[in-house]
């Protein structure tokens, strides 16, 4: 078994999945002769042609709206957005159609189709490359928001979301592409779409997250070795896996939650809302959240003070089980 | 009826200096030597400004950076038609424009080196570099239809690339200047690849400038490698706006001669022979040859100006360095006045932050 990092499972996966089905298209900005700006997609187009790897012209909403024609005609798109800042223009034909294919037409036609896209920060880049923009998509309603944190996961929901008979927004955490390689499988495996991993087992507190941020609460563990730290990573979004959180914080009483996306509106406020509804009787102290400011991401300059670290994730730690 | 043509529109081409120094005499600008002379120093600064920020960026002292090698006729050409009142919207890569325009090239490293205190001090109308492609199309149209209803007598330029007329806001940006007859200058640098996304599959159209005939106003393809050419067009362009004659596409058909930026590798989609031909259309030298024809340029003025530019580009780096990012800009403007929200997150940060050096 092979020790891959995040981009080569990822493209491990495309490889794997496309020579398996041949519905699968790949499609985006530089995803053929140049293999993805991220290399994600490299080989592909020679192994596969450019009749399933499709260099399009400059345009996001293009990509996506062109995605839905493919899949609404049997095939399963792999489009690829290039930075998740440029995802905004994906929102119109993600929210108004994608998401909705199979309501409006009552199971007549559906929407098999995944966008990838790097997101977020701690990669000193330049402004719309260090965004963590999950929140906007969680919140239509209809689509199914992914992010990994390792290579294994990696390759497993991507096979997931791919063969996903609705359509998946799949983030991948370019800080984490070249991270850190990890033994990956070739051949069939799949994580399943809705299931969270717990990474930890204990006892005085849950801590929560997904992406980038599960390697930062890994390292906030070293901190706290004192504290026994339920470390929960979410991998799917949307939908949620509620029992996972709910088991954990029922036995726990106390969580805080990570997450790289600005505080208001973020998802830790809707994990809180979850935990009061279903945990509340069981928690011995206030959720906290650690988060981005409710604030555009800085340029590089500022941009490490701005994101959640191992620190401020550590103290979060310790004010819970301390309340 | 019959069915006959309705329609015959074409598409002009303009170049004016050819490669031995020679303009053609109907054509050229009338220019004289010290305004000639100041187009040939803001391209050779821009050029050596563009060098430093390659360095500085693989010594690790920039961020990513999109280099203007190439393209700096299309740029200065351009810039110098404009007014100093005149709107200015740049995608990324007009560092040439930048300059010309007299914005400080310190300003433009703070920049780059990852601050975005440095537009707080940008000169009037000048306004910020747009990452997310196409996006600034809009709004030269908004600020020329500002402008149009103000009464004011000024135009806006918008710069952008050859992968941008692929995006909605082009079609958006220049239906809306047709419709509204906007006094807007869209200046397109067809440096020939969207990253590595060659023009000829970026669309299928014959030429980019064509496009400006399906929106009802006048396209014209300039040699983007020659910058009398690229300043008669635009001056054209902008005299025109002024006198209500509304909008005008110039495509700028040049070539990058480096990277898309410090992160791409061009060998991986274009072969060096291609940027090697392109390397001996290099603008600058093209208009020094007429320079020196003209008695204007020479060796001793060269190895002047190299000398002067070097050092106000080693100030200007200087400065930039020395330049600390103020925390607090974070949170300051956000909003026109901070919320209650933001100045308990600000504190909390600024709590940490002194906890931490304790």
């Amino acid at each position: 078994m092979a020790k891959l990092n995040m981009v080569q499972a990822i493209n491990l996966a495309l490889q794997e999945e496309m020579q398996k089905d041949p519905a699968v298209v790949v499609l985006g900005e530089d995803v053929g002769v140049d293999g993805g700006v991220f290399r994600v997609t490299e080989g592909l187009l020679d192994r596969f042609g450019s009749e399933r790897v499709i260099d399009t012209p400059l345009a996001e909403s293009g990509i996506t709206g062109t995605a839905i024609g493919m899949a609404v005609s049997g095939l399963k798109p792999v489009a690829e957005i290039q930075f998740e800042g440029f995802s905004y223009m994906t929102i119109d034909q993600l929210a108004a159609h994608a998401s909705r294919i199979r309501y409006r037409t009552r199971g007549r036609y559906h929407c098999p189709m995944v966008i990838r896209a790097p997101y977020g920060g701690g990669v000193k880049a330049l402004e719309h490359h260090s965004e963590a923009v999950a929140t906007f998509f969680i919140h239509i309603p209809g689509l199914k928001v992914v992010i990994p944190s390792s290579p294994y996961d990696a390759k497993g929901l991507l096979l997931s979301s791919i063969r996903d008979p609705d359509p998946v927004f799949y983030f991948e955490p370019k800080k984490l592409y070249r991270a850190f390689r990890e033994e990956v499988p070739e051949g069939e495996y799949t994580v399943p779409l809705g299931e969270g991993k717990k990474l930890t087992e204990g006892n005085n507190v849950t801590v929560i997250s997904w992406g980038a941020m599960v390697r930062v609460c890994e390292e906030a563990l070293e901190k706290v070795k004192d504290i026994s730290v339920e470390l929960i990573d979410l991998r799917t979004l949307s939908p949620l896996d509620e029992k996972i959180i709910m088991n954990s914080v029922r036995k726990t009483g106390r969580c805080v939650i990570v997450h790289e996306e600005p505080k208001t509106l973020g998802f830790g406020g809707e994990i809180i809302a979850r935990i009061n509804e279903k945990a509340f009787l069981y928690l011995e102290a206030p959720v906290k959240r650690v988060t981005g400011y409710d604030i555009p991401v800085p340029l590089p300059k500022l941009e490490d003070i701005y994101l959640p670290d191992a620190e401020k994730v550590a103290q979060a730690i310790k004010e819970t089980v301390h309340f | 009826m019959p069915r006959k043509k309705i329609l015959d529109l074409s598409v002009d081409w303009l170049s004016i200096l050819d490669y031995e120094g020679n303009a053609d005499k109907i054509l050229e600008p009338a220019l004289d030597n010290e305004t000639l002379e100041k187009f040939y120093r803001t391209m050779v600064i821009t050029r050596l400004f563009d060098d430093k920020a390659l360095k500085l960026q693989r010594q690790g002292r920039m961020l990513t950076f999109g280099s203007c090698l190439g393209q700096e006729a299309s740029q200065i050409g351009s810039a110098f038609a404009m007014k100093s009142d005149d709107w200015f919207f740049p995608a990324f890569r007009e560092h040439g424009v930048q300059i010309a325009r007299g914005i400080p090239m310190k300003l433009l490293y703070i920049y780059w080196m990852g601050s975005e205190d440095a537009n707080l001090m940008l000169p009037h109308r000048n306004f910020t570099v747009a990452i997310p492609v196409s996006t600034q199309v809009l709004h030269a149209v908004g600020a020329a239809l500002a402008a149009k209803i103000q009464k004011q007598n000024i135009a806006s330029v918008v710069y952008f690339g050859d992968g941008a007329t692929s995006e909605g806001d082009f079609h958006e940006g220049m239906n809306f200047a047709g419709v509204f007859k906007t006094p807007t200058v869209f200046v397109c640098q067809n440096n020939q690849y969207a990253i590595s996304l060659p023009r000829e599959k970026q669309t299928a159209s014959k030429t980019l400038a064509q496009k400006a005939l399906a929106y009802g106003f006048e396209g014209i393809q300039v040699d983007g490698n020659d910058v009398l050419a690229v300043y008669s067009a635009t001056e054209a362009a902008l005299l025109k706006a002024k006198s209500g004659g509304g909008p005008t596409l110039i495509e700028c058909f040049t070539y990058r001669l480096g990277a898309h930026t410090t992160s791409d590798d061009p060998t991986r989609y274009r072969k060096k022979e291609e940027e090697e031909e392109w390397r001996k259309k290099d603008p600058i030298k093209r208009f020094r040859t007429y320079l020196e024809k003209k008695g204007i340029w020479n060796q001793s003025y060269e190895d002047k100006l190299l000398k002067e530019a070097s050092e106000e580009i080693e100030k200007a780096v200087e400065e930039a360095e020395a330049y600390s990012p103020v925390v607090e800009n974070m949170f300051k403007y956000v909003y026109a006045e901070i919320t209650p929200d933001l100045k308990e997150q600000m504190d909390e940060l600024l709590g940490f932050i002194a906890k931490r050096k304790r």
